[in-house]
């Protein structure tokens, strides 16, 4: 009966969904990693990540140029970025509740921006499939691995740089300091507030990415909200990988294939309502949670201001 | 005199807070070439310009405060509960489930059972948060914003499958949403307009929970912990228990906050599928409504007000100048960023308070600010 569901086929077109819908996690939760690694929890997240989704839209429904788009919507990420630096960095606010301001805030200017620039419905320009030569031609692996969109690929390549930026450069210690213990850092003469820009800012853009590989890769439309949760699970991710790229990958691919076979579950209606299969990511984040977050500790400073003693 | 003044600033804050919030989404309405006066009189119109619109006002402030008080209870006790949403979706389930059961017992007996089983619901799905973070260490932030998504496809799978309204399953259209409740279950309104008994019960709830807050060794532990837990666990205070009981309690008010939406409003449970479907997002309005009333549930209520006017006006904005309502989301999340922000000149001015009088001590007063670093 099970060997009925499970055939070849079956299993690889389940692993290929897999690989593609990681994507979004793995913008997002790289992103988060950089900015909880130098001590600042962004919980803005999926606000980015819809500001970044709607920009890469419609620059490619108006222009058709998806670089353009991808450009754009990195632009917007940046700017969102810088306004969250200054509002945790500067002002010091709440992490925990400035995020939720700013979720809400991407969440209502994406829908009030599509409803008014688009309206409707409309189809955009998204980017299709890249056939790797030779690789792609291996059986099984290759429809897997390597016939994705190019932003596909990309995100997988941010894994390795991610992990040799934050252990092997100086950048990464210094990341590392601000998170860990920022006074220390800031007599020995680390810019924390620097650092902590820099995070910010790069986990804006990867968030706006993370979008962006939603409305004009993985589909190509924009609708109000279409993130769903994403980004916050990308939040969840990050505590459940340890801080560590590697580990974020580990687990934003367990989410996909959850995701992946869930869909699959709804497409074939095995006798599981597709509401109750919707469930199972969110129902295994916290458990995820449970599992790995008392085994890990995080950064000592994560989301305390730092501020001179004068 | 000078501790007046300073208390008329950190009052004023959130005004300025929302100008700000305006300001922004005026410019906002000017890149979209709306022009923001004319946007802005049709959302004050929409909220005020009749005792109808009066009327819907308040039928929209009162989740947002049922919300905010358990907000209110939760942040006190240095607990974030992002999950009020799911809190009343839950409650809300529970309510309906005993208001649809029960159809032969008294009108006033069903109503206070329900009530207290959108309570008991919300409570469960806020405490079961709560007990993870206090035993697991695990972020209540990020554990209630998936309690959220849960609740909406428990919510979801309900309304279309087991709970759906019978008539509705006969039709192909199958709107997700229970049958009707009795009439005699449904809450009293004012006349011919849709202000229910619930907003009455919200105000007192509120001196309630002042008083709990203020005038009890519950609330006083619930506030020692989020204060200094290290403190609170050398007075003896068990920390964990009062953790979970913040976000329990925290979770209840949103719970009720679902049940008096279906036995107020709506007379049935009924979603469009989407997440904010029931709640109509109030679980997230309520965290704004709380916030702007920092954090004291008396203060609460004019804040609840405020936001339930932006979303009734917000309505009347799409129809009058067609900007869609979604500008309203917006403003609230700038409304928090700028709140949250504007603390900062708060605990400057009472670091500087503190070092020009270090003879008194400062006592756990009601006016205390809410404490905002973790």
């Amino acid at each position: 009966m099970i060997a009925d569901f499970f055939t070849i086929t079956v299993l690889v077109g389940i692993l290929t969904s897999g690989i593609r819908l990681a994507t979004p996690y793995l913008f997002a939760a790289i992103g988060e990693t950089f900015s909880q690694r130098s001590g600042v929890l962004n919980l803005g997240v999926e606000g980015q990540m819809l500001l970044g989704a709607f920009a890469a839209f419609y620059v490619s429904y108006i222009t058709g140029n998806l670089w353009l788009a991808v450009l754009v919507a990195i632009v917007v990420g940046a700017l969102m970025g810088l306004i969250m630096a200054f509002v945790s960095v500067n002002l010091q606010a709440q992490q925990g509740i400035s995020g939720i301001g700013f979720y809400l805030f991407g969440l209502g200017a994406s829908d009030l921006l599509f409803q008014k620039l688009v309206g409707t419905v409309k189809i955009a320009n998204s980017f299709s499939p890249v056939y790797i030569p030779v690789l792609s031609e291996i059986p099984g692996l290759g429809e897997i691995i390597f016939q994705q969109n190019v932003l596909v690929y990309v995100a997988f390549a941010l894994v390795p740089v991610a992990w040799f930026v934050l252990n092997r450069t100086t950048l990464g210690l210094k990341i590392h300091a601000a998170g860990e213990n920022p006074a220390a850092a800031d007599s020995l003469g680390v810019s924390i507030a620097g650092v902590r820009y820099f995070t910010i800012i790069l986990g804006g853009i990867l968030s706006a990415l993370a979008g962006a590989s939603l409305s004009i890769a993985q589909s190509n439309v924009f609708q109000q909200g279409m993130t769903s949760g994403i980004g916050f699970i990308a939040v969840a991710l990050v505590y459940f990988g340890g801080w560590r790229p590697w580990g974020v990958l580990g687990g934003a691919l367990l989410f996909s294939m959850v995701n992946a076979l869930q869909l699959w579950i709804q497409v074939k209606g095995v006798g599981i309502p597709s509401d109750i299969a919707v469930m199972m990511p969110y129902v295994l984040t916290i458990l995820v949670l449970v599992a790995s977050v008392s085994r890990v500790r995080g950064p000592s400073a994560l989301t305390k201001p730092f501020e001179r003693e004068n | 005199m000078r501790s007046r003044l300073n208390s008329l600033i950190d009052a004023l804050m959130p005004v300025l807070a929302t100008l700000a919030a305006l300001a922004v989404g005026a410019v906002m309405l000017l890149v979209l070439e709306v022009n923001p006066i004319q946007a802005y009189a049709a959302l004050w119109d929409g909220a005020f310009g009749s005792s109808n619109a009066m009327a819907e006002t308040l039928v929209k402030a009162t989740p947002l405060l049922l919300v905010a008080l358990g907000i209110c209870i939760a942040f006190r006790g240095d607990v974030t509960n992002i999950g009020g949403e799911g809190q009343m979706i839950i409650g809300a389930l529970l309510a309906t489930w005993v208001g649809l059961t029960f159809t032969s017992l008294p009108g006033w007996v069903v109503v206070s059972l329900a009530l207290l089983a959108g309570f008991l619901g919300g409570a469960v799905w806020g405490g079961i948060p709560g007990f993870l973070k206090a035993y697991f260490n695990v972020n209540e932030i990020l554990s209630t914003v998936m309690m959220n998504a849960i609740a909406v496809q428990l919510m979801n799978f309900l309304l279309r499958g087991p709970m759906i309204d019978p008539a509705q399953a006969q039709l192909a259209s199958k709107i997700p949403q229970t049958a009707r409740l009795l009439e005699i279950f449904r809450l009293p309104r004012v006349g011919t307009t849709r202000l229910h008994l619930g907003a009455l019960l919200a105000v007192g709830l509120a001196i309630l929970v002042y008083i709990l807050l203020w005038r009890t060794t519950l609330g006083y532990r619930i506030r020692a912990v989020g204060q200094n837990p290290h403190a609170a666990r050398y007075a003896g205070i068990n920390v964990k228990r009062y953790m979970v009981l913040a976000l329990l309690l925290s979770g209840a008010f949103a719970g009720l906050a679902g049940a008096v939406q279906v036995f107020g409003v709506n007379y049935r449970m009924i979603t469009d599928g989407s997440a904010s479907g029931f709640t109509g997002s109030a679980g997230f309005n309520g965290i704004v409504a709380a916030l702007f009333g920092q954090l004291h549930p008396l203060w609460s209520i004019p804040a609840s007000i405020l936001f339930g006017a932006l979303l009734v006006g917000a309505n009347k904005m799409q129809r009058v100048v067609q900007v869609p309502s979604a500008l309203v989301i917006a403003l609230n999340g700038l409304v928090v960023v700028f709140v949250v922000s504007s603390e900062i000149w708060r605990r400057r001015r009472q670091k500087r308070r503190l070092a020009d009088e270090p003879a008194s001590k400062p006592g756990p007063d009601a006016s205390a600010p809410a404490k905002v670093t973790p």
